[in-house]
Formats: C-alpha cells, structure tokens, sequence
C-alpha cells in the first residue's frame, strides 16, 4: 500500500477538528452541520479501506511504518486486520450519528465538536496502532475528551462521574504503561534494542512466570475499560451522567478498547499466561453476564439500566474471547460491532426521551407507546436486538460465542445461557413500564413523536441491525482468518490446542 | 414447484414489509385484503408443492438459498419433506382463514393495519420455524414466532394485563429457550454441524446414550415452553389477553404446536433416548389431565380453550413420547381445524356479547346465532371424540398406540381415557352455559350472528373438522402413507396400534367414556345454572394458584436477589470499596497537600512519576 491511507483516517477527524476551531463566531450555525457533513470524509476512508480489504487474508494490510525515535524503536507503525476492520469502520459510523444526535448542545459547541472530533482520532489510532507505544498514545487521548465530554456537558453529577472515570482508568492506564515499558526493555535484553513494535515484540521468549506478570499489568487495564466485573462500578455512574454522544460512544466504541486489548496484545504476547488464566477471565465474564443483567433489572433509573445491561453484554464478548477457539473469537469480534450498534442505539433512543422530559427515571414514564408510536417502535425493534432476538444481529454474536465457549468451558457457557432470560426480564419489563398502559403522568401526554432529524439518526442502525442478523457472512468471512491466525500462534508456542467438535460428544456419556 | 419452495414464505413476507411500512396508507380494509391474499396463495404454492408426496411418493428436497454464519457450515435453507408440507398446509390454511375472519373481527380498531402487519409477521416466522432445514432455521422461527406472539398478545397494549402477558408469555418462552439453546450447543459439539441430515444421519454413530438422552431432555425443556406444557405452561392463559383470532391461529392451531413439531423431526434423536421419550410421553399425559382438570372450573370461555389447547397439546406429546409420531401429527392437524373454530366461534360470540366473555352471563345464543352454534356443536363433538369426527380418529389413534406399548404404558392410557372423559364434560359446559338455557345477558346487550366475512371461516373449518379424520383411518391410512418417508429417512421407527380387534374395542370405550363426560354435562348444566363456588371451585378457577407459587417461590426472590445485589452489594460494597479507596487516597494526600495542586493533574504527574521510577528499575535490574 503505497499510499498513507490509515494515517489520513486516523488524522482526518484532527484536520477536520482544526477547520472547526478555525471558524469564526457568526458562523456557529453551521458549525454542527458542517461537522456532520464533514465526519462523512473518515466514513467515506473506512469504506475504501473495507471495501479495499483482502477477505482471505488473516494479516495485516496497508500497513505503514516510520521510525519516529530510531534509538527506541518507537514508530508509526500501523495496520488493519479482520479484527481491526469493523471496529474502524464502526467508529466512523458512530462519529456521524453522535454529532447529529448532539444538535441541542448550546453551551461551547466548539468545544464539543473538537472534543468529539480529537476522540475519533483517538480511537481510530488504538484499533490501527502495531507499535505499543503510539497504541499507549492514543489510548490515552482517548481519556481526555471523554473526561471533559462527561465534566462539561454532563448532568447533575457529572463531576464525580468524570473523576470516577477518570481515576479508574489512568490506574489501569499506570499498568499497562509499566507493562509496555517492561517489554521494551527486554527486547533490549533479548534483542540488543528497545523495542515497541508489535511484531518484534511477538518474537520475545517470555518465561512463565513473567507472563503471568506481564498479563495481569495489560488484563487489569484492559479489564478497566471493558468493564469486567469487579471492576465496572465506573461505567454506570460515566453513561448515566454522560451527555447522549458520550454514552454512544462510551458503549459503542470506548468499551471495546478494552476486549480490543485483551484479544491483540493479551492473547497474542502472553499466549502461556492466557491459556492458564483463562478460565478465571471467563469465569468473571460470565458472572459479569448474570450480575450485570440481574442488577439492570432493578434499575430504577433507564440510563443505568441499559449501562448495566453493557456489563452483561461485554461480558460476552469476554467469554468469547477466552474460550480461545475460532467461534468463541470470531463471535466475539462480531458482538463488539453488535453491541456498539444495539446499545449505541438505545442510548440514542434514552437521549431523545430525556430531550424531552429531562428524567431518566423509569416511573416517570407509561404509556408512550400511545403517544409516540414511532419512538416506540425503535425502542422495542432495538430492545429485541439487544435481548439478542434471530434475525437481528445480536443473535449473531451471541451464538457463536455459546457454541465456542461451550467447547472449552461447558459449564460456564450453560450459565451464561441463563443470561438470555434476564435480558428478557429487564429489556421488557422496562418497556412494559414505560410505553404500556395508560397515560398516567400528564407531562408524558403532549409529547411529540420523533422528527425528521432524530428518525433519520436512527434508521442507519436499524438498518445495520437487521442487515448483520440476516446477513454476516461478509463479516464473518473477514474476522475469521484474522482470529485463527490469533488461535494458530496460540497453538504453534503453547501446548494449547483448540478443541475440535466431537471432542466432547462424550461429555454427558461419560457418567453413563 | 419444490424448488421454488422459498415463495411460500416470500409472499406472506412482502405482506408483512409492505403492511409494515405502507400499512396506515393502506388502511382498512385493504391491509386485510392484502394480508390475507399473500397467506392464500402461499396455501395454494404450497398445496401445489405437497402433491409430490401424496402416497409415499416424492423425495426430500431441500433449497439453499445463502450461507449464514459459514463457519458454523449454517445456511439459510429450507426442507420440503411431507412433514414440513403438512405443517406448511395447516399454518398457511388456517392461516388464511383467521386472516379472513379476522378483516371482520378487527373492523373498526384504530390499529387494523398494524394488526395484520404482526399476522403476516407470524406466518413467516412460523413458516421459516417448520420449513428449515436444520436447528439454526429452526430456532430463528421459533424465537420470531415467540416476537409475533408477543406483539400480538400485547397488541391492545393500553391495558394493562395485555401487556403483562405479553412479557409473560416471551419470558416464560425465553426459560424453555435455554434450554433449546444449551441442546444446540451440545448437538453442535458433537456433530459440528446443526443440519437435519448431517445431525440425524450421524446420530447412532456420534450420540452416546448419556448425551442422545441430554440433547432430548434439553431440546423438551424448549419444547415445553413453547407448547404450554408443564410446568411452563402458565404463560398461554393469559395469552387470552391478545384479540381472539390470535388466539385461535397462535395459541391453539399453529405456534404452541411447534414443540410437538420439534420432537417429531427429532425422532432420529429421540429414537436414542428412551428415557427420554418416556418422559416426553409422562409430560403429555400429566398435562393433559392437569389443564383438564382446571379447564372444567373456568368462567371465561376463552380460558376454558385455552386449557382445553394444553391439555390436547399434552395427547400430542405423550403421542411423540411414544413414537407415535404420525398419530402426534395427525392430532395436530385436526386439532388445528377444531380448536380453530372453537376459538373463531368464541370469538363470534365475544363479538356478538359486546365484549362480554364471561360465560355465567351468556345462555341461549343458539337460535341467535344459527351458524356459530351449528359450526361450534361440530367441534364441540369433534374435541370430545365422537365419531366420526376428525378428533375422534387422531385422538383415538394416540390412545391405541399408547395402549399397544404395554407396561406402564397403561398407566398413560388410563390418563389419557380419563381426559377424554373429562375433555367431553368441560366442553359441554362450554356449550352449555353459552348457548342453551335462559338467557343471562347484561342489559343493553342484543346478540346477533357474525358477519359473512366472520362465518365463512367458521363454515370452512366446520367442514374439516368433520371429515379431517378421513384422512387417516385404520382401513385407509393416507395420512400415515404421507408422512412415513420423513421417517424412514433417517431408520425412525414409528409405534402403531395394535393389530385385530382390539383397537375397535378401545375405540368403543372411549367412545363410551366421552358420551359419559357429556351426558353428565348436559345433566349439570342442561336446566338452571349450578351455582360453582366454594373453596374447590376457587381453586380450580385458579388454576390451583400455580402462579401465584412461582411468584412467591421465583419471581419474587429473584427479584430480591437482584435488589440485593445492586443497591446493597453494587453500590455499596463495590463502589464502596472504589470510593473508600479514593478517600484513603484523598486523606493521604491531604498530608501532602502542598505538593498536590489539583486531583487530576496531580494524577498525570503520579502516572509520569511512577512510569519512570518503574523504567529506572528495570534498567537498573537490566531486564526480567
């Protein structure tokens, strides 16, 4: 790839960012279109690069790199794979969407939209980033428009929850840096040279017992971000007091730096740690499914509902991810897009509501299916989505990841089964509360349906949604050589073998 | 024609897409013009197709139309086999009627439109439920069907209990589900595969004894929860809630038979697992006398079919259970023509009562409504088993093969006698109390017969519901001659009824045993109105209060282990640990104040500083 595309992605969303700043006051009702029209140009890259893409091909392509501090071996070394792809192209999907769903902001709109423009930018560097260095880098930019998304444009507790977001993962961040650092200098042991590249890095001969170590400094951090039970108590407090776009873009595309993370670097660089510790990383995952969907029930508020319901739905995505066998990974790949679409929507959808009514609180609601037919309508297509119906994408992900983890982890996958029923519980019982029965609150019995603006926000997901349950395949067929190439390096250094079908036909035979 | 099988389910699809976006446009009556039309002719493709296999002819055949998830080797395929063809034929015949009558039951509702918009929506679903050709088609029908039911149970969604028993039926049916999916993750680590022919095929070989019997328990766990049996049936009475045509096409003659449906195309699996079988039967046959029981103190004529459809739903499974797949069936398809038109004909009354269901306020409706009670009286006497009524044949087949089995097998059969009895005897309480004796109408309520659009769809399943039974009688098995290559696929082998006399015996009593149910029904509620209270009614009426035990014994503490957990255990205990973390923290800063100058800021310089101390460290111990 002769031509630098990955790095006119990634810096786009920045020079569109400066166009932006650069504009004068009296322009400032066009500042929100024109960055909407504007967020279409990385859209429109994601789309050449995918569209560009060699299916077949498990590796990385348009690569890219230059040294930056030869001494160190730090470079922009970046490149796309199967794994990589969708997240990239989700986030520019997403970026669009959110500035449109964010046209009621009035105070420093600037600001918003730069802050918003830099966090593509930022996350479109982690998902491309082959030096772990830059990939610190951009990890980090991340954390600072979010934090001033939440402290800024929050609601009533925005200050805690923007502290609380931000400690929590600078001490992850603290880990994984000492972590990279470890690495670099034994690649200077190993090698004669420090080294941050990602593939010299894979070619280290880490002991054991080291990996252990170096797994846990890059588990936690990453663990942080997704959130992994224990450690999620940030995420509810984040979303709730988010404003809408922070909470898109919190569940669509920031949670998955987390299962990005574990599944790049923890899977591929610690391959002995990963294969022992699995079964406690799913483990904590599936009691994530359970707990997250067990405490989403009782959630009075809607926000922390659908923020909860995120730890159930991640904790998928961690299962698969430590099942460690091609359905477990490949589903897992595909629920991180689900998930961004399904529950970047439903924020979407609380966002509209709350526009409306300024409360979150379930109770607050009832009978607006009467009222807002059409609101109802996506909110209960996107629910069933997100309660992981067949036919709409979250099945997909779901699925897989059963089938995968069952092979390696039957009884953890059958556990994490039981977590369909909760979604049930509490997507339903939710809109049964808010849009069934009578108008009982007058507040709720003028409210207008959606407009224009907000349908047309809404129907790019829906469309999605319905397109990746009926029809993966195309991206399936490209995260599957990209993950066996994961499972392949897994198998060629450790005594790790995928388990086969058929493996375990004697399961329940076996107490016969 | 087989080939082009995929237009059975396209045409009711473009209904469903066009009503969908186009439906207020299109508005009454045409949504219902056009959501009938597309079911219709899916019939008539449908019927077409189906000639193939008549008399044991034809070949299984089966239509890929694209891959779905390749690496599971999942596509989006269809089967067209005499199984499928006969499900396809009662879910689009009966489909079309209900689509029919319903132009006229729904006139005047605000949301006509929307109304056939989740009807067509159910056709497809149930349509991609008995026509894939493996479990993952399967299971995308069954879930799609458990959305339409839920759409429709809840589609007067401004009240209430409507919309409680929509969640209840799609939540209950999510328990059962679980269980379906835990089955296909062990039928897909077996065989790495979930297509019929790959999965049926393989099975003797594959499946040990221990496994074959988890797959089929699991697989009845899902079953159960979509045929209403127990203990997951608690979900389908209050499906009454949903309009009556609902309930006449989704919960009695279509949907709450898939359970039935998927054990029948497991028999290959089924065949490894007598265990399991056995238990299938045992949970059909106490079901069946179960909801029996409860059916005979109902108020409400529609909760008296709705027990009345799990009860006979529990003759289907002890029929499947006993591998009499072909008698399972048969009474599937009669029951969908009879049970139909109970339901339509309930719903002609409800009509005709303003609204009224409660059957202590109706009486006398017969020569008010000629039609409805002539067409009800046929399967009034067709569920009870007279012959030569399409029950009577299906229902009595199931008895005899069960009989035939021996051993404990009698104890089934003197289950299934007793339902017979008891079936008879509620249903002529239902007949009864609606349509003989004084009237006890509220005021201002003028019944009258249904309009043309309403009886003629009575009349149809009238007449099928008196001959259906031909189809399949022990001179002449057509039905049996149909059906046997599904199961001679893949070496199933089906239980028959004994051969000689005997079977002529059973039939004569039962036969007698169901004109006992009804002369002693018509003895108690031919003259005034028994009075039914007391602490025995009571509970019948309530079905032994089973509800109310799952929501002391299961929703309720589920639903305090969950407050327990978030608002004590969560945000307590977890977070509490978090902020008495950032606390401590703050409280040694405190003791350094001078050098902190703002939380966040001083944060970075901590990260910098110990990003430092921790590279100084390991350059100084030169590596790990």
């Amino acid at each position: 790839m002769d031509f630098p595309v990955i790095a006119l992605l990634v810096l786009l969303p920045s020079g569109i960012a400066v166009v932006i700043a650069a504009l004068p006051q009296r322009t400032r009702s066009l500042w929100f279109p024109l960055a909407i029209a504007l967020s279409a140009l990385p859209l429109a890259v994601a789309g050449y690069i995918m569209w560009e893409f060699d299916a077949v091909d498990g590796g990385f392509q348009f690569t890219q790199d230059i040294s930056w501090f030869g001494p160190w071996d730090i470079a922009w070394n970046v490149g796309i794979d199967g794994i990589s792809l969708f997240l990239v192209v989700l986030t520019t999907i997403l970026f669009p969407i959110s500035l449109a769903a964010s046209m009621n902001i009035t105070e420093k709109v600037k600001l918003y939209i730069v802050s918003l423009l830099i966090l593509e930018t930022g996350l479109l560097g982690v998902f491309v980033s082959l030096d772990l260095l830059l990939f610190f880098v951009f990890f980090e930019i991340v954390l600072v428009p979010m934090y001033f998304l939440i402290g800024l444009w929050g609601s009533k507790n925005r200050v805690y929850a923007a502290v609380k977001f931000f400690l929590y993962t600078a001490f992850g961040s603290a880990l994984l840096l000492s972590g990279i650092i470890g690495l670099a200098v034994m690649a200077r042991d190993q090698l004669g040279g420090f080294s941050f590249d990602f593939n010299t890095l894979l070619t280290l001969e880490i002991s054991s017992s080291a990996q252990l170590w170096f797994f846990l400094a890059f588990a936690i951090a990453f663990a942080i971000k997704v959130p992994l039970f224990p450690l999620h108590t940030w995420l509810p407090d984040a979303h709730t007091e988010a404003p809408t776009a922070g909470s898109v873009l919190l569940a669509g595309v920031l949670l998955k730096l987390g299962t990005y993370g574990l599944l790049r670097f923890n899977l591929t660089l610690f391959p002995d740690a990963s294969v022992r510790l699995a079964p406690w990383l799913a483990t904590l995952a599936v009691i994530g499914i359970i707990y997250g969907a067990a405490v989403a029930i009782v959630q009075p508020d809607v926000k922390r509902l659908v923020a909860y319901s995120s730890v159930s739905h991640l904790g998928f995505i961690v299962l698969g991810i430590f099942a460690m066998t091609t359905q477990g990974l490949q589903g897992g790949v595909i629920q991180m897009i689900n998930h961004g679409l399904t529950t970047g929507a439903l924020f979407l959808l609380v966002g509209m509501i709350y526009e409306r009514r300024h409360t979150r609180l379930i109770s607050d609601y009832g009978g607006l299916a009467k009222v807002m037919p059409i609101y109802a309508g996506f909110f209960l297509f996107t629910a069933f989505a997100s309660i992981g119906l067949p036919g709409l994408n979250g099945f997909i992900g779901e699925f897989k990841v059963l089938l995968g983890a069952y092979l390696r982890f039957p009884v953890l996958a059958i556990i994490a089964a039981l977590g369909v029923v909760l979604a049930a519980v509490y997507l339903l019982w939710a809109y049964e509360r808010m849009f069934t029965g009578p108008v009982t609150n007058e507040a709720n019995a003028g409210l207008r349906d959606l407009n224009g603006r907000e349908i047309a926000v809404l129907v790019p997901m829906a469309v999605l949604i319905v397109f990746l349950g009926i029809y993966p395949k195309p991206a399936l067929d490209r995260i599957e050589p990209a993950v066996d190439r994961i499972l392949d390096r897994i198998e060629a250094v450790t005594d790790y073998e995928v388990p086969e079908y058929g493996s375990t036909a004697d399961i329940a035979g076996g107490g016969e | 024609m087989t080939d082009v099988i995929w237009l059975v389910v396209l045409f009711p699809l473009i209904g469903f897409l066009a009503l969908l976006f186009f439906g207020k446009r299109i508005g009454e009556p045409r949504a219902g013009y056009l959501g009938s039309a597309t079911v219709i002719v899916a019939f008539v493709l449908a019927l077409i197709a189906a000639f193939d296999f008549i008399g044991g002819e034809g070949e299984a055949h089966t239509v890929v139309l694209f891959e779905w998830m390749p690496s599971l080797g999942l596509d989006v395929a269809f089967l067209w086999d005499p199984l499928s063809a006969a499900m396809t034929l009662v879910v689009t015949g009966v489909g079309a009627l209900i689509h029919v009558y319903s132009i006229g039951y729904m006139h005047g509702d605000p949301r006509f439109g929307r109304f056939f918009t989740y009807l067509n929506l159910f056709i497809v679903s149930m349509l991609l439920l008995v026509l894939g050709d493996n479990f993952g088609v399967l299971f995308v029908g069954w879930e799609l069907v458990g959305l339409s039911s839920y759409l429709l149970i809840s589609f007067w969604f401004t009240k209430p209990s409507a919309a409680a028993a929509g969640k209840k039926a799609f939540v209950v049916n999510r328990v059962g589900d679980v269980g379906f999916l835990v089955a296909l993750m062990l039928i897909f680590s077996s065989f790495g595969s979930l297509a019929y022919g790959e999965v049926f095929e393989h099975a003797p070989e594959v499946l040990s004894g221990g496994m074959a019997t988890a797959v089929t328990l699991l697989l009845l766990i899902g079953a159960a929860g979509k045929s209403a049996q127990l203990p997951l049936y608690v979900w389908l009475p209050d499906a009454m809630e949903g309009p009556t045509p609902v309930s006449a096409l989704i919960h009695a003659a279509t949907m709450v038979t898939a359970g039935v449906y998927l054990v029948a195309r497991s028999g290959a699996l089924f065949e490894l697992a007598p265990t399991s079988a056995a238990i299938v039967a045992t949970v059909g046959a106490l079901t069946a006398l179960f909801a029996a029981t409860i059916a005979v103190g109902q108020k409400d004529i529609k909760r008296v079919l709705a027990y009345s459809t799990i009860s006979q739903l529990g003759y289907m499974f002890m029929a499947v259970g006993a591998a009499a797949y072909v008698a399972g069936v048969f009474h599937l398809v009669t029951h969908a023509f009879f049970k139909a038109l109970l339901f339509l004909g309930a719903g002609s009354v409800i009509h005709a009562m303003a609204d009224e269901q409660d059957m202590r306020k109706m009486g006398g409706l017969r020569s008010k409504m000629p039609i409805t009670f002539a067409t009800m009286a046929i399967a009034w006497l067709a569920i009870s088993g007279i012959p030569p009524l399409a029950g009577f044949w299906s229902k009595d087949e199931i008895l005899a093969v069960v009989f035939n089995r021996g051993g404990a097998w009698i104890a089934l059969w003197v289950i299934g006698l007793i339902t017979a009895g008891l079936t008879a005897f509620y249903m002529t309480r239902l007949m009864y109390m609606t349509f003989f004796g004084a009237p006890r109408w509220a005021d201002g309520v003028e019944p009258h017969e249904s309009p043309a659009l309403m009886t003629m769809p009575l009349v149809a399943l009238g007449v099928a519901s008196a001959f259906a039974g031909f189809i399949n009688t022990p001179w002449r098995l057509g039905f049996e001659h149909f059906l046997e290559p599904t199961f001679e696929r893949f070496e199933v082998h089906l239980a028959h009824p004994p051969d000689g006399i005997t079977p002529w015996i059973l039939a004569i009593v039962s036969v007698l045993v169901a004109l006992a149910g009804i002369a002693i029904g018509r003895r108690r509620y031919g003259g005034a109105m028994p009075a039914e209270t007391g602490l025995w009614w009571d509970r019948v009426e309530n079905g032994y209060y089973v509800d109310d035990v799952y929501g002391t014994t299961l929703v309720l503490p589920g639903k305090r282990a969950s407050q327990v957990m978030a608002f004590a255990f969560d945000a307590k205990i977890i977070d509490g640990i978090v902020n008495g973390t950032g606390t401590a923290v703050r409280a040694f800063s405190k003791a350094l104040r001078p050098l902190q100058t703002g939380l966040v800021r001083s944060y970075g310089v901590g990260i910098l500083a110990g990003a430092v101390g921790l590279l100084i460290w390991f350059l100084s111990r030169g590596g790990v």
